[in-house]
């Protein structure tokens, strides 16, 4: 295996979660529903995966785990805020903060254990490829469950009916609910496939990504992830482009302060200039490097006022009640 | 007729006691209301009647307390817009029920309860909409459509249901007087299919020309059914109203025009703020003392961007675009351009206009504050209570506003009577231009008389007034001269005298007017030959 390839194989590594974590709130927010408890959701889903599969002994189980828990958790943030029509944002933000405490209580047997490591996918003969071979036969599970979640929401969003009916909820719930829709519902599925999402993007970190329990080990990726889902203006395929930016650039900064600078003599010039400089910078900034730079260019992309105007949930946030 | 005759014949729909109540309010107090197979029924009253609470009920968006509705002689109890669908029941809304993200098509497709794929219900959407003269792309986005398309979109969902009633809310509010022409049309073709209609307004003269029958509720109570073409415009108002609407007065104030310009407008021109805003087009204008001027068009042509211009909550990149009383104001803000002697008075009254949840003496300060320092604010800024109680106190009595309590919240007055008190706190500063738009906008035949009558007083002591305004009624009524306002641009300005309802429409639709309606434009190219 050549080092590119590792290097490419890390980065889908770093991307995955995000991009999970991100095609799910992406699906609650075209409802017109904002819940900022990605990162509580995630570490919910990351501490279960990791607890469910040294039980079980089957990671597939921690899998299901995580998957279910992230459901069963924006449960509550859904039953507040559309049920007893609490402040969006402000219920959001409790969620991730009893996240945050509730998955470090339950994981706090678990700080040392070994975990159990999801298999990746290796298929005889075509994982043996040279360069696209590993990359698109012999990456784990949870790679294609992201790329299938990608496909399978911008199918279902942009066309079937059920999707239009998704995204007309968001839009105006007073006109939706005026025609018949029923907006909570909707808003409940939304927001518990949103709640699965982000579940299963936390499995994957305590699964595959490290394979231990680590308090706090989500470090921001939930907030990346919504950030992610505003900057890509509510569109499936930019956030796939940011998550793996962002994926890219993580994994970079990685290398670049580990690598030796006498062994990049060989490299071009401006290259090696740019990596000197690099190592030069203090190491807090490189690791703030991902978060920049993805925001930065996701922000250039989205110009486009008017396109970002259609693609802005109108209701984003808004409290509904409807009269009856 | 009775309603007992229609009945003998099989009514399509037979309401009873009809009940809606929201906490201490009877919105509809024990409603009957008898729907014949192909009429067009008139459901009339003033704002907060009633009207939209009984029709909410029959499309199932709202729950009765108590009552019985009966379709085809068959009791049904209608518990969501989808069953009222079901039975045969379509609703054009009046605040439309449509997304402006999503194509014409994709509106239609969501109100349709089966399967049907996108691309089908285009076709057929297309294929209604020129049976009926109500041309429609059905793949444009409803965003960047006008008022009247989006109603079109509107009116070929709901047909395209096969309904047998066709339930109509305040259809033409939104319309020029050719689209709404082009509306009845539609209409009296669909009651010759044999559609029933129930049409409601509060115009009458379209209610007079186009409905069968007409049921009045006042208060939430049914007060009369009547054939209104037997009737008169007044009497049905009387009806609606409960007591007679004093006419406005306006003689004696033909010559007053013509003095000092105090309020011009030159080349004002503003980019679109959004994809879905008005760009305001090379706008020049001049009112001058005792002059009422309005401003007629369809909503969304600028008018609301116009206004914010004028009142300086957004500035002019050169002072000399807008000129209070004979001073440069576009590079000043709100306060400033009222310390010249202005005064504003916006579109919505909750939110914009007043603070909903503070006292009304609250809001008179806060409009005021600038202006009126000295007799309103003590030193070190604090607040005399007294002096601004009196001077709500003054306004209050003036417009005759009422309400419950000394000095209540802003949010709970009726809209007409919190119109009454924004148009009064202005008024009482005596101010030299007063801009309002919309100023009877849903307000109650008794206020807006009251209002207008204001305007009137004021524009006769010597001020301008320069009135922007959806009613064409109340423009004839009020102005000395009209313009109109069309896509950011606004058209050469005609006296009362020569201004016609289809010249003004035509405006409004967008078309130029003959050479007849442009005498300054036939002026030039006279000018230009010699």
């Amino acid at each position: 295996m050549g080092m590119a390839e590792a290097i490419l194989l890390t980065v889908a590594t770093a991307a995955t979660p995000l991009l999970i974590a991100a095609i799910g709130e992406l699906v609650v927010e075209r409802s017109g529903v904002l819940n900022l408890g990605v990162e509580g959701m995630m570490l919910m889903g990351a501490v279960a995966g990791f607890g469910a599969a040294i039980m079980s002994g089957s990671a597939w189980i921690g899998v299901f785990a995580g998957l279910l828990t992230g459901a069963l958790f924006s449960l509550l943030f859904a039953f507040l805020a559309l049920t007893l029509v609490t402040n969006q944002v402000a219920t959001g933000l409790a969620l991730t903060l009893l996240g945050i405490g509730m998955s470090g209580m339950i994981g706090e047997s678990f700080v040392g254990m070994p975990g159990v490591k999801l298999r990746v996918l290796d298929l005889p003969v075509i994982s043996d490829i040279p360069l696209i071979g590993r990359l698109l036969f012999g990456q784990d599970p949870f790679f294609y469950i992201s790329i299938g979640l990608v496909a399978g929401v911008m199918w279902f969003l942009f066309r079937t009916r059920a999707g239009l009916t998704l995204r007309s909820v968001g839009d105006s719930h007073t006109s939706a609910h005026a025609l018949g829709i029923r907006v909570v519902l909707i808003r409940y599925c939304a927001v518990m496939f949103g709640g699965a999402c982000a579940g299963l993007a936390g499995a994957q970190l305590s699964l595959v990504y490290t394979t231990q329990w680590i308090e706090n080990m989500t470090a921001g990726r939930g907030w990346i992830a919504l950030a992610l889902v505003v900057f890509a203006s509510w569109r499936p395929l930019r956030v796939l482009v940011g998550a793996y930016l962002f994926g890219a650039i993580t994994i970079m900064q990685l290398h670049v302060q580990a690598v030796n600078m006498a062994d990049l003599v060989s490299l071009p010039g401006p290259l090696y200039w740019l990596v000197s400089v690099l190592k030069s910078a203090p190491s807090q900034l490189l690791s703030a490097l991902p978060y920049l730079a993805t925001i930065v260019v996701l922000v250039i992309i989205s110009r486009n006022r008017r396109l970002t105007i259609m693609n802005t949930p109108a209701s984003l946030g808004r409290p509904f009640v409807p009269d009856r | 007729m009775t309603a007992e005759s229609i009945h003998e014949t099989g009514a399509l729909l037979d309401v009873r006691g009809l009940t809606k109540v929201f906490g201490d309010l009877k919105a509809c107090d024990a409603v009957d209301l008898v729907i014949g197979k192909g009429e067009i029924h008139a459901l009339l009253g003033e704002n907060g009647a009633g009207k939209s609470t009984l029709v909410k009920m029959l499309f199932g968006s709202l729950e009765p307390n108590a009552g019985t509705i009966v379709w085809k002689d068959r009791p049904v109890r209608i518990s969501s817009p989808a069953e009222a669908r079901q039975l045969g029941i379509g609703m054009v809304f009046q605040h439309f029920s449509l997304f402006e993200a999503l194509t014409a098509a994709e509106n239609i497709a969501l109100s349709l309860d089966d399967n049907t794929p996108i691309r089908t219900i285009a076709a057929k959407a297309k294929a209604l909409s020129h049976s009926y003269g109500l041309p429609l792309d059905p793949y444009s986005m409803v965003g960047d459509l006008s008022v009247g398309e989006r109603q079109r979109i509107e009116i070929i969902r709901c047909l395209l249901q096969r309904p047998e009633l066709i339930i109509l809310d305040e259809p033409t509010s939104v319309l020029t007087p050719q689209e709404a022409d082009r509306l009845f049309e539609t209409l009296e073709r669909l009651r010759d299919e044999g559609k029933s209609i129930l049409y409601i307004s509060h115009r009458l003269e379209e209610v007079k020309r186009l409905c069968d029958r007409a049921t009045v509720l006042r208060h939430g109570k049914v007060v009369g059914h009547c054939d209104p073409r037997q009737e008169t415009a007044s009497s049905l108002a009387r009806m609606m109203v409960g007591s007679e609407v004093k006419a406005v007065d306006r003689h004696a104030d033909e010559g007053s025009a013509g003095g000092e310009r105090l309020l011009e407008i030159t080349s004002l021109s503003r980019k679109p703020a959004t994809p879905f805003s008005t760009p305001l087009r090379d706008i020049s204008l001049a009112v001058s003392a005792g002059e009422i001027f309005g401003i007629a068009g369809v909503a969304g042509n600028g008018q609301g961007e116009f206004f914010e211009a004028i009142s300086g909550e957004i500035r002019q990149p050169a002072s000399g675009m807008v000129r209070i009383c004979g001073r440069d104001a576009g590079h000043l803000g709100i306060s400033a351009r009222r310390a010249l002697g202005a005064a504003f008075v916006p579109e919505e009254r909750l939110g914009h206009g007043a603070a909903p949840a503070m006292r009304l003496s609250d809001n008179l300060l806060l409009a005021r504050h600038a202006t009126d320092s000295k007799r309103y604010l003590g030193a070190l800024g604090t607040i005399r209570r007294e002096a601004i109680r009196e001077s709500a106190r003054h306004v209050n009595e003036m417009m005759d506003v009422r309400k419950s309590g000394e000095d209540p919240a802003a949010s709970a007055l009726s809209g007409g009577n919190l119109q009454k008190f924004i148009i009064g706190r202005e008024l009482d500063r005596e101010p030299k231009v007063l801009v309002v738009n919309q100023p009877t906008w849903g307000v109650d035949a008794g206020a807006a008389a009251r209002i207008r009558q204001a305007l009137i007083e004021l524009a006769r002591s010597g001020s301008v007034v320069l009135v922007i305004s959806q009613d064409l009624d109340e423009l004839f009524e009020i102005s000395d001269r009209v313009a109109v306002m069309h896509n950011g641009e606004l058209s050469a300005p005609l006296t009362i005298a020569e201004a016609t309802f289809e010249k003004i429409g035509l405006l409004m639709g967008g078309a130029e007017p003959g050479p007849a309606a442009h005498p300054h434009a036939a002026e030039t190219e006279t000018e230009g030959a010699a």
